[in-house]
């Protein structure tokens, strides 16, 4: 069953006047518990494209249907729900809350879900269990390396069990002993939870981990590679 | 919940940024408690000096009688209607006569006004008794501003001249006898106050009065033909106008000194949201609409608010508490003021004023917080997550 349905999905942004392009009638589905990504050079859309179905940029034509939702006619709020209730980020950049503990960092999509105490810190605990962090629970971001920052924001991506993860550039920031870890961590919450995780990457120890690629050049879709079980 | 606790520690984490915006509303605050505490002070002490040395509960004027207007003195006395009569017989009334009078101290000719009262009254608390002492000369009892226009002392003698009934021109040497000290304007500058049986005698005019000042205890007062009532609130409308005036001119300082700390709150919220771009767009990412994130920037201004005000009670407390206790004392040169004032002021901090100032700082911290956080409902999530402003 595809929980992603784009057709003929264009973006195009305002630039110097004229209209850039960013993505050209774009046509792809994507299935429960996939682990694929799209690939490409800097520029071709691949961000652009997780924006969209993350629901946070509207398509300028065609249409992005995300578990069930149509993205490009999603009021604000309801885009909102979307993110909350189904979807998990991670940022190249990690993206926590400075202010916050690890353990805080990940609570947060649960506060918003207005998810019971007790069953928070059981589904907290449980995450931070999963990318191996019950040790720096009480700790800022500021006092953890990148891969454990990236480790947080896996274990925030995953703590609601959402059908969709979305990584953008996830391992970017990271050497590759860490970039090994968290992307053996992704496998396995994949396995386990039949995540779907959708990538935007350039990067080729992420690829070596796809079992789908999906090629993207100056917005266009220009292979659709199915690899099989990567490097898993 | 979420908002409050998020709000809270990114306040905690801006450490020195906040404490100055608090510092500032904190200072704002206080002072404008403070400073409008004097003011409900001076209205307070000054309307009690008037009540207690000169309106008491009221007073019954003749139908001529206006204070602004010197000419009408002449015709303002008139014999006292009976039932009021009966009410001074009471000890609830006082009667007091007034002529206009020219005094010559030191050999200068100078205006004055005689007012006739009982000594032995007890509805306005003047140190009428020494009236009594002299019976051969005339007594004269005057306060200080009044002693120190005309430069007359204790024991000083002077000539008193005035008008009977019948126009005719009389004097008399008076001395006098007690100079005292109040704060009331009305009953000091250029008035003599002299026994009331005396003056009547003078001024062949027995049994009348220009005014009649009632008991504070009496609380029911009848009307009377040719002698109309006027209340406490109207006797110190003067008064009550002028605090009223002058809180006008305070209120411009806290206006400025509101707008300086509100321009702090605005400033730090500008910068905020300017700063923390990514952030925005990771908690819309994480789920979040820009309401709920536009709440959480309006809450971390309107803590501002709350921590200054929470500042401003450990600070401001003893501080204010200490400044009521001592006062603040007023330089010489207001005695040429014109209006009651006393030599210290003390604050008087009313539930209102506390409760009133502190809603109204809430209220413009909170709109000063929310203004620049409207930014947020323009700014793209795609666009805040690269740390750009839309």
């Amino acid at each position: 069953m595809a929980i992603v349905k784009i057709k003929g999905l264009v973006k195009r942004y305002p630039m110097g006047g004229q209209k850039f392009t960013a993505l050209d009638h774009i046509d792809l589905e994507f299935g429960k518990g996939e682990f694929c990504g799209f690939v490409g050079p800097s520029g071709s859309g691949k961000t652009t494209l997780l924006n969209v179905i993350g629901a946070l940029d509207a398509p300028s034509e065609g249409s992005t249907v995300v578990l069930n939702e149509h993205v490009e006619t999603l009021s604000q709020k309801k885009a909102a729900g979307l993110r909350n209730h189904h979807i998990g980020f991670i940022f190249q950049t990690y993206n926590l809350l400075p202010v916050y503990s690890v353990y805080e960092n990940v609570e947060f999509p649960l506060l918003l879900l207005k998810i019971p105490k007790e069953d928070r810190k059981k589904k907290v605990l449980d995450a931070l269990e999963w990318v191996g962090l019950m040790d720096k629970i009480k700790s800022k971001p500021a006092q953890l390396s990148g891969g454990q920052c990236q480790r947080v924001a896996v274990a925030r991506a995953i703590v609601k069990r959402p059908e969709l993860v979305l990584a953008d550039e996830p391992t970017a920031n990271l050497d590759s002993e860490n970039s090994y870890n968290i992307l053996e961590m992704m496998v396995k919450l994949n396995k386990e939870l039949e995540t779907t995780f959708i990538f935007a990457t350039h990067d080729e120890k992420v690829m070596k981990y796809l079992r789908r690629k999906v090629h993207l050049v100056d917005g266009k879709v220009t292979k659709d590679e199915i690899i099989g079980k990567g490097a898993q | 919940m979420l908002g409050v606790k998020l709000a809270y520690l990114n306040l905690k984490e801006a450490g020195l940024r906040t404490w100055l915006n608090v510092a500032v509303l904190s200072l704002t605050f206080i002072f404008i408690v403070g400073y409008q505490g004097l003011y409900v002070g001076m209205l307070k002490d000054s309307s009690r000096a008037m009540i207690d040395e000169e309106v008491a509960g009221g007073q019954y004027w003749h139908k001529n009688y206006d204070p602004y207007d010197a000419l009408t003195l002449e015709d303002s006395h008139g014999k006292i209607p009976v039932s009021l009569e009966e009410l001074i017989n009471q000890k609830k009334a006082t009667p007091i006569l007034i002529r206009q009078a020219t005094i010559y101290p030191a050999g200068r000719m100078q205006t004055a006004q005689l007012r006739g009262i009982d000594p032995a009254q007890t509805i306005v608390t003047i140190p009428l008794s020494f009236l009594d002492n002299n019976k051969e000369e005339l007594p004269v009892l005057i306060g200080t501003k009044m002693a120190k226009a005309k430069n007359l002392h204790v024991g000083d003698s002077l000539i008193v001249r005035w008008r009977d009934t019948n126009g005719t021109f009389d004097a008399v040497e008076g001395k006098i006898v007690h100079i005292m000290k109040t704060q009331v304007q009305t009953i000091d500058s250029g008035v003599l106050w002299v026994p009331l049986d005396r003056l009547r005698e003078m001024t062949v005019m027995p049994d009348e009065a220009t005014i009649v000042t009632i008991s504070q205890d009496v609380s029911k007062y009848e009307s009377y033909s040719g002698w109309p009532f006027k209340d406490q609130k109207f006797l110190i409308r003067d008064l009550t106008e002028m605090v009223k005036a002058d809180s006008v001119s305070a209120k411009i300082m806290y206006v400025i000194l509101l707008f300086l700390g509100m321009l702090a709150v605005f400033d730090t919220q500008i910068l905020s949201i300017f700063r923390r771009r990514k952030e925005i767009g990771t908690l819309i990412a994480l789920g979040m609409t820009r309401t709920q994130v536009i709440s959480l920037f309006t809450i971390e201004g309107v803590f501002h608010g709350v921590l200054a005000l929470v500042v401003s009670a450990v600070i401001g407390t003893p501080l204010l508490y200490l400044f009521s206790l001592k006062g603040m004392p007023l330089p010489q040169v207001t005695n040429e003021y014109g209006f009651a004032l006393a030599d210290r002021i003390y604050p008087v901090y009313t539930a209102g004023l506390v409760f009133g100032t502190a809603a109204l700082v809430m209220v413009i911290v909170t709109i000063v917080s929310f203004l620049p956080t409207r930014e947020i409902a323009k700014l793209k999530p795609t666009e805040a997550l690269k740390g750009k402003l839309a």
